[in-house]
């Protein structure tokens, strides 16, 4: 492996989680805490492992990614703009009229989005696409997808999951935003889907398990799914919804509501005093 | 005459694109025996994936093969291509305008005896309804190979609506397909029949015997029904004055509807719709149901008759 600049992807992941914040407060709606929860996944996706070319968005080698838990466009949209995709000062368009950046991530408008999602489930079923096709292509390119742990209560995930593992899909890696919060609350008392390692496990999948916050163990992962052979790869991550703002974390109201003003200034100051 | 299933004419279409065309790639839903997309698996089996059912992902698996470079062809029964993996179409392939091609086969009451589970009588609504879809009905062999390619030599999705049973090959291997434009088979004065797939042959079965009784009628083979051919809606409107659709689809929706509203924007005119009254189907064989749910030549006879009533 090569040398990580641990303190570098920290400060990435702080500086993304001031622009969510941001970007929510100026639409006045969109999805904070599952956002919050999967930062660490992403920026290191972005800024470790994936091979992307910010001025060619649709090279054809490159990792893609899709965000199939697509409410947390936010978290996407402060990544593409961090990583060079579009301006920094585009994310406070997110959500109005004329904007690039929809509610829910648009392939055919924003640079740097491989795939259209929102509807929960669709965009796991678009990743098996894409990993079937780079085996046909015989590319070494790989397809990783974040799917949220109430997207799993969608049939279509695994329909999915199931011919993901049926065509030996080990260039997929999937990561599953354990948070444990859904819209109606804890994905336990709305509709358990647990227990989800070994559900994958049994749908033939390899399943990792990890703290989801935790950039080394995300590295570990990524890099023991890079080497598996014959199977796609489940990293379970265990995340705190709302991560990284006091009010927010594990609070099931802040799944769809965005702060208002004083509560954005109260948790960018909170998300300054970490760094 | 000779007839030939649609769904026989894509299967070997498929093949003849597959030899051109190294993008194709084909999805099925264990269906690959009913839809023929068995004739591509047998000599393109790196190219060939059976999804299994699960038709949610079938479509969903589609428009990521399509946003990395392939043209996927999806088969399953239209009943679930277009019902049960709906959202799919609508979000991940629509929305994203991804270059997905649904074939799907089994639609309409001559679907037969599985019943009305299985017979899709508002796949063409459903279809059209949504942006960024073409929507093409071959009338016999010959436009389905000719529909397939030109799909496959388009950008975008494209939804082409089969049948399992057979039908008259009704066009030469010359016929002039285009997506998007009407195909006049018979000139007439009197009145004008716009239909679309099997409803072709009837139409033009009708116009003979009208012709018998004097009456000159004009038949139009609308097998795109998404975008429609406005200009020949309209040109048959003001040479005529009279219309008659016919569709093995329900009135709600379809070809009929599609007319109705150009007739009704752009150049009222008198207007009779064959098709599905807004009920389901039902077990029995093929001409039994077109009987008796009023799709065959003599019902859309008696449509030519009451429009021309109405004419005054």
């Amino acid at each position: 492996m090569t040398t990580i600049d641990w303190q570098k992807l920290t400060r990435i992941a702080g500086q993304i989680r001031r622009n969510i914040i941001t970007m929510l407060a100026e639409s006045a709606s969109g999805h904070p805490g599952g956002s919050l929860s999967a930062v660490e996944i992403l920026t290191y996706l972005y800024f470790q492992e994936m091979r992307v070319k910010t001025n060619e968005p649709r090279w054809s080698d490159r990792d893609r990614f899709v965000l199939s838990k697509g409410h947390a466009a936010p978290l996407l949209y402060a990544v593409l703009a961090e990583k060079g995709f579009f301006a920094r000062e585009e994310l406070l368009t997110f959500r109005k009229i004329n904007s690039r950046l929809q509610g829910h991530p648009d392939m055919k408008k924003v640079p740097g989005v491989d795939m259209s999602t929102g509807s929960l489930g669709q965009g796991f079923s678009a990743s098996v696409g894409m990993a079937i096709a780079g085996k046909i292509d015989k590319k070494n390119y790989r397809v990783y997808a974040l799917l949220g742990d109430g997207e799993v209560e969608e049939g279509q995930v695994w329909e999915a999951a199931m011919a993901a593992a049926h065509y030996k899909l080990d260039n997929l890696t999937a990561f599953l935003d354990y948070n444990r919060l859904q819209i109606d609350g804890c994905i336990d008392e709305v509709i358990s889907p647990e227990p989800l390692d070994e559900k994958f496990c049994s749908f033939g999948w390899n399943v990792l398990c990890i703290d989801g916050h935790d950039f080394r163990q995300i590295a570990k992962a990524v890099e023991e799914a890079k080497a598996f052979r014959g199977k796609p790869t489940m990293i379970v991550a265990r995340t705190v919804k709302g991560k990284g703002v006091s009010f927010m974390e594990n609070e099931v109201g802040w799944h769809g509501a965005a702060p208002n003003r004083e509560q954005a200034a109260q948790a960018l100051a909170e998300l300054a005093e970490r760094e | 005459m000779e007839k030939i299933a649609t769904r026989d004419a894509y299967g070997k279409a498929l093949v003849r694109l597959g030899e051109i065309n190294k993008d194709i790639v084909v999805l099925d839903a264990d269906l690959s025996k009913s839809t023929k997309t068995i004739d591509f698996k047998k000599v393109f089996p790196e190219r060939f994936f059976n999804m299994g059912i699960a038709e949610q992902n079938l479509l969903g698996t589609a428009a990521g093969l399509a946003a990395s470079g392939k043209i996927p062809f999806v088969s399953t029964f239209a009943v679930f291509a277009t019902g049960r993996a709906f959202e799919q179409v609508r979000n991940s392939i629509a929305y994203t305008r991804l270059n997905v091609k649904i074939a799907a086969t089994h639609a309409g009451l001559t679907v037969g005896e599985d019943g009305a589970s299985h017979q899709a009588l508002a796949d063409i609504a459903l279809m059209r309804a949504l942006p960024n879809m073409v929507v093409v009905v071959p009338a016999d062999a010959v436009e389905t190979e000719k529909a397939v390619f030109a799909a496959a030599g388009m950008e975008g999705p494209v939804y082409i609506r089969m049948g399992r049973s057979g039908v008259p090959v009704l066009f030469a291997g010359d016929y002039d397909f285009k997506i998007g434009r009407a195909a006049m088979l018979k000139e007439g004065c009197d009145v004008t029949v716009i239909a679309c797939g099997i409803m072709v042959a009837e139409a033009l079965l009708a116009a003979q015997r009208l012709n018998e009784q004097k009456i000159s009628v004009r038949v139009l083979n609308m097998s795109t029904i998404k975008p429609i051919d406005e200009e020949a809606v309209l040109k048959a409107a003001r040479e005529t004055g009279a219309v008659v659709t016919a569709e093995e689809h329900t009135i709600i929706g379809g070809l009929g509807s599609a007319v109705a509203e150009i007739l009704a924007e752009k150049h009222p005119a008198l207007l009779e719709r064959v098709g599905i009254k807004d009920t389901f189907g039902e077990s029995g064989k093929p001409q039994e149901l077109l009987d008796k749910y009023g799709l065959t030549a003599a019902d859309i006879e008696s449509a030519v008759k009451r429009v021309l009533k109405r004419k005054v």
